[in-house]
Formats: C-alpha cells, structure tokens, sequence
C-alpha cells in the first residue's frame, strides 16, 4: 500500500498536469477561431475558381496550357506527395492521419514516390525513414500568408513541367468542424477535369454539334492562351493556400479537443486518487486508534 | 431554346464573399475594356482591369471597385474571381484619398521603373475607390 505522502505528490503532479492542458486548451480554442473565420472566409473563392476551373478545362483542348495536360504513363513517371502536417504535437490523432494516407497512397501506388513535407512533424516521420525528398516547408503555421502557398505552388509547378513529377497530389486536414477533422487526398496537378471524367465521355468525339451545352465554348478576352497562363497559376496557389489554411484550422481543432480530453481525464484521476488516498488515512486512523485501545486494555 | 430572365451574379474576392444575388443587368471591367452582360449572354472567360462594376437590380444599381482577377459568363450566370473587391458603401474616401495622394507623390519622384508600375496600379486603384465611393454617396 502506498503511503499517504506519495498519493498526495500524485495527486499534486496529475493537478499541475491539468492546468496545462486546460491552458493550452484555451490557447488553442482562441487560435482556432481566428483560424476559422480565415478559413471560412477563403473557401467561396476557391471553390468558385474550382468551378469555373472545371467548366472551362473540360470545354477546351487540353494541349492549350502544359498545366492541363494528362501525361501519358511512363516507366519512370514519378507522383509528388505534398503532405500536409502540423509543426507540433498534442494534438491527438492529427498527424498521424495524415502520415498514415500519405504512406497508404506511396504503397498502394506503383509510380515511385517524391515527397513535398510540410509542417515538422510529417518532416520529421518522412525524413527519418529516408524518403525521397523534394522539399521541405516547416514553421510557416505561426504566421500563415500567401506567400507561403505561392512559393509551395511554384515549386509543384516547377517539378511538373520538368517533368520531374507526372503527377502532384496534396494530403491534408479538411476542418470539417470543431470536433471533426477529414484527411483529403486530393489531385493538384494535372488539372481534374471533373465534369469531363463524371460524365464517362470520355475523350470527346470532335465533331461539334452532337452536344451544343458542352461543345459551345467559351468566348475568350484577351485570348486563351494568355488567360490560361494567368489563371491556372493562381489556381494552384488558391488551392494550396486553401489547404494550408484547412489544416492549420484542423491543427488547431484537433488540438482543443485533445487537451479537452486530457484535461477530463485528469479531473476523473484526481478523483479516482483522491477517493484511495482517504481510504488509506481512514484504515491508518482506525489502524491507530486499535492500536490505542488494545493498548489500553492491557494496561 | 428559352433565354433566362435573370442572372446569377456571384462576386468573390480572395478572402471573402462579397455579393451572391439575381440581377438583371451587370458590366465589368474586362482587360480589354468595359463590357455589359445581360441574361442570355454567350460563354465568355475574361480577365478583369482594375476598375469599376456594377450590377442593376430592377431600377436600382449597385457599385463595386474591382481590381484583378477573371470574369466568367455563362447564359444564366456571372462569376467574378477578383483579387481585390469592395462594395460602394464600405469604402473609406479618406483613406482612398491619401492612397491617391501616396501613390502620385512616388509617381512624381520615382525612377526605377519597376516601382513606377506599383505606384502607377496604386494610384489607379484609388482613383477607382474614390469613383466607386461617390457613386454611393449620390445614391443614399
């Protein structure tokens, strides 16, 4: 049986645990709504540029910009993975997620893998287990800009078009809400085609006419090509930049509702400590007060 | 095949939503001048200049500074992609003035061409602001 001094020092130690999670709960509740309201804010834009990105790819010849092109498959094609992580820990399942459909989709896909790591801990994981790296992005959650995402866009768009990648998937964090996070594995490049590939056409028969709502196409002002060469950038980057900002609110979701538990957990031990420790005082007292009366009697 | 009655304008900037409404009439700034959509209008992708836009609700219209970005018309529906847009009523004169007033004094001084180009956007995106500005103050 332990003696009471112990159980006090536990129950003193499990105290100061608390306090931190609940303190870092807190920190994290208030970075998360600041996180949110970004989010929030940035998704109309990115999923109307998805769409109109979508309307306008499938109407149009996907040799007009290099950006929209499927390759086809070769024997050395490489897939760069972007995988999005958080730069710290305590934050329950969070990373981990992530890691996991990363290496998932490396080891279901036959294609050799590149990795683009962002945030420390998927950098950390990949790193060690000698993965081939083509960069690393680590420290830009504290103070999330656009640059940030410009300079991940331009480096995928980079390994692209010198064909050092055939294929660009970004796995991140979706914040669904506060107490739901959703792992995305989604295609950056070459452009998804969505409503090309829902529809099961296929590639498209030339003649025009034979569907006028997706044969007509688009007026263009200036020209294609120099639209394209505006937009498709910008696209990448708004995409990335999206999921920065997904997985930094996700980060800081998952890390409120994993200190919200540790913070539970240590209130229930405290009780749980606090109940044994008065059973030990209670049996030393009556422990003591038979030893009193028994000396009494033989006296 | 029936032509629409109204168009679905939607304008978003790169961080917020800023209108989501039916309208009967709407003009953009496009890169190669400004350009009117009514319903029914033919597919169109363009880039947008900085510049003023406004949409007609009924008898009433609405302005807003856009600045950068891309258009997108399909027969019932305007997309608006800018980098950069605000509403008539949310714009602040005095700061847009001072902007303007910046933005001329770099232009006067400046050599390096590359800085010319910024003051020559700045100066021109104020002078938009404080358009856009007045159109609201005429109207309430």
């Amino acid at each position: 049986m332990p003696s009471l001094i112990d159980l006090r020092r536990r129950i003193r130690a499990v105290k100061n645990t608390q306090q931190i999670t609940k303190a870092m709960k807190m920190v994290a509740a208030s970075k998360l709504r600041r996180a949110q309201e970004r989010v929030l804010s940035a998704r109309p834009y990115a999923v109307q540029m998805q769409r109109v990105l979508a309307s306008v790819a499938s109407r149009v010849d996907p040799s007009i910009h290099p950006l929209l092109a499927v390759r086809e498959p070769r024997s050395n094609a490489r897939t760069l993975v972007v995988t999005i992580t958080g730069d710290k820990g305590l934050c329950g399942s969070f990373n981990t997620n992530v890691i996991k459909a990363a290496g998932a989709y490396i080891v279901e896909h036959p294609m050799p893998c590149t990795l683009g790591l962002v945030g420390r801990k998927g950098r950390d994981f990949f790193a060690r287990r000698g993965f081939a790296v083509l960069f690393e992005q680590i420290g830009i959650f504290q103070k999330l800009r656009y640059d940030d995402a410009r300079a991940i866009a331009q480096t995928a768009v980079e390994a692209f078009l010198s064909g050092e990648a055939d294929r660009v998937m970004v796995v991140y964090n979706e914040f669904r809400s506060v107490m739901t996070q959703r792992v995305v594995v989604y295609q950056l490049l070459p452009v998804a085609r969505a409503d090309v590939d829902a529809t099961g056409t296929g590639p498209r028969p030339i003649s025009p006419g034979s569907d006028p709502t997706a044969q007509i196409d688009y007026l263009y002002e200036p020209s294609a090509q120099e639209i394209f060469n505006q937009l498709l950038p910008r696209y990448i980057e708004v995409q990335v930049y999206r999921a920065l900002l997904e997985s930094n609110a996700a980060f800081f979701a998952a890390q409120m509702t994993a200190m919200d538990t540790a913070t539970k957990n240590s209130a229930e031990m405290i009780g749980t400590l606090t109940l044994y420790m008065n059973k030990v005082r209670q049996a030393a007292i009556t422990r003591e007060i038979i030893e009193v009366v028994s000396g009494a009697e033989a006296l | 095949m029936t032509l629409p009655q109204h168009l679905q304008l939607h304008i978003v900037s790169a961080d917020r939503s800023l209108v989501n409404e039916t309208v009967d009439e709407v003009e953009v700034p496009g890169a190669e001048g400004y350009f009117g959509v009514l319903p029914g209008h033919t597919a169109l992708l363009a880039v947008l200049q900085v510049g003023e836009l406004w949409y007609r609700q009924g008898q009433e219209k609405h302005y807003v500074s856009v600045a950068f970005g891309f258009a997108e018309v399909q027969p019932d529906r305007v997309t608006i992609l800018a980098q950069i847009a605000e509403k008539a009523d949310e714009i602040d004169p005095a700061r847009a003035g001072a902007a303007k007033k910046r933005a001329e004094e770099r232009l006067a001084k400046s050599t390096v061409d590359m800085d010319a180009e910024r003051a020559r956007i700045a100066l021109l995106k104020s002078l938009i602001r404080l358009q856009v500005a007045t159109r609201a103050r005429i109207r309430s």
